[in-house]
């Protein structure tokens, strides 16, 4: 089982190559979307290299649920309702969405999820 | 000016590898301004045909029935300059692919000289985007003429050997499409 300083070195390395930033950039607390410029695509690049890096099987969806941020079910005027955060929390245990449901507008989502994220994402894929 | 940067196939193997060429003439008006008295192939022109050449071959694996775009170059790297004259091979293989895209490696070679290299990614685009858009970006009797000139049914193979087979695509059902 990977250490959280092996996941954290493995992740910050798939982010360096994904996406072009430097190694002191990638930080913990660092958000994807706003400090590093991921964007849509990026996500494949890293999920991509994640996969072969920890050996991991990572399905559409998984990390970030692009289907729930669409449903009209979940989304109410932009923002996601009660049931789709309910639903988030279901999918997303990795993820620290305190600040999320503060303002849930359905662009915030990506906009705040960290690096520190994307390493509980790898363990609790890891752990599974 | 025509959009077409590879002229044929050939080799294609479904979901594995494939290999095609384009010749580099001084008939392509593009090379007398780049640059003027030395004509270069320009580079940005080598990666949209290793995207072409990979794209055609990513789209293959959704039975060509819908968009696919280069959506990322993650890596490229250059080591030559093409003359006219001169024929590219462009060698695609790819990497991994899953239902919303997938990465691809490529290089362009000149004979035995490696010229290029580069990752690149592309993105499967569904209904989403043609209802978002409010048209299609490509029509599909545009795509099977384009398979057709590239000489895809011609070479093309399953992973098992066997023939790839215009009419075992939904291609064909596009007979009836206004062009």
């Amino acid at each position: 089982m990977a250490s959280e300083d092996e996941i954290f070195e493995k992740v910050r390395e798939a982010l360096v190559e994904a996406l072009g930033v430097d190694d002191d950039e990638v930080t913990p607390e660092a958000t994807l979307q706003g400090d590093l410029d991921a964007e849509s695509i990026d996500f494949l690049d890293i999920v991509f290299r994640l996969e072969k890096s920890f050996d991991i099987k990572i399905e559409r969806g998984e990390l970030f649920p692009e289907d729930i941020l669409t449903n009209v079910e979940y989304v109410e005027d932009g923002k996601v309702n009660d049931s789709g955060i309910a639903k988030l929390r279901e999918r997303m245990p990795f993820a620290d969405l305190t600040k999320f449901e503060a303002e849930p507008s359905v662009q915030n989502l990506g906009q705040q999820l960290t690096v520190k994220d994307m390493c509980n994402f790898v363990a609790f894929k890891l752990a599974a | 000016m025509r959009w077409f940067w590879i002229d044929r196939y050939t080799e294609f193997v479904s979901g594995s590898h494939a290999v095609a060429v384009k010749g580099v003439t001084l008939a392509e008006d593009h090379l007398h301004d780049h640059m003027a008295g030395y004509p270069i192939m320009p580079n940005s022109l080598v990666v949209e045909g290793m995207a072409q050449a990979g794209g055609l071959l990513v789209s293959e694996r959704y039975e060509f029935r819908e968009l696919v775009v280069l959506g990322k170059l993650a890596k490229a790297k250059f080591h030559s300059c093409v003359r006219n004259g001169e024929t590219l091979t462009y060698r695609v293989k790819i990497e991994t692919i899953r239902s919303d895209g997938a990465a691809v490696s490529g290089t362009a070679h000149v004979g035995d000289r490696l010229h290029a290299k580069a990752t690149l990614f592309f993105a499967r685009l569904g209904d989403a985007n043609e209802a978002l858009q409010g048209q299609r970006l490509f029509h599909p009797n545009h795509l099977r003429h384009w398979l057709s000139l590239v000489g895809i049914f011609e070479v093309g193979v399953h992973q098992d050997g066997t023939p790839m087979k215009e009419k075992d695509y939904p291609l064909t059902e596009c007979a009836t499409d206004p062009a």
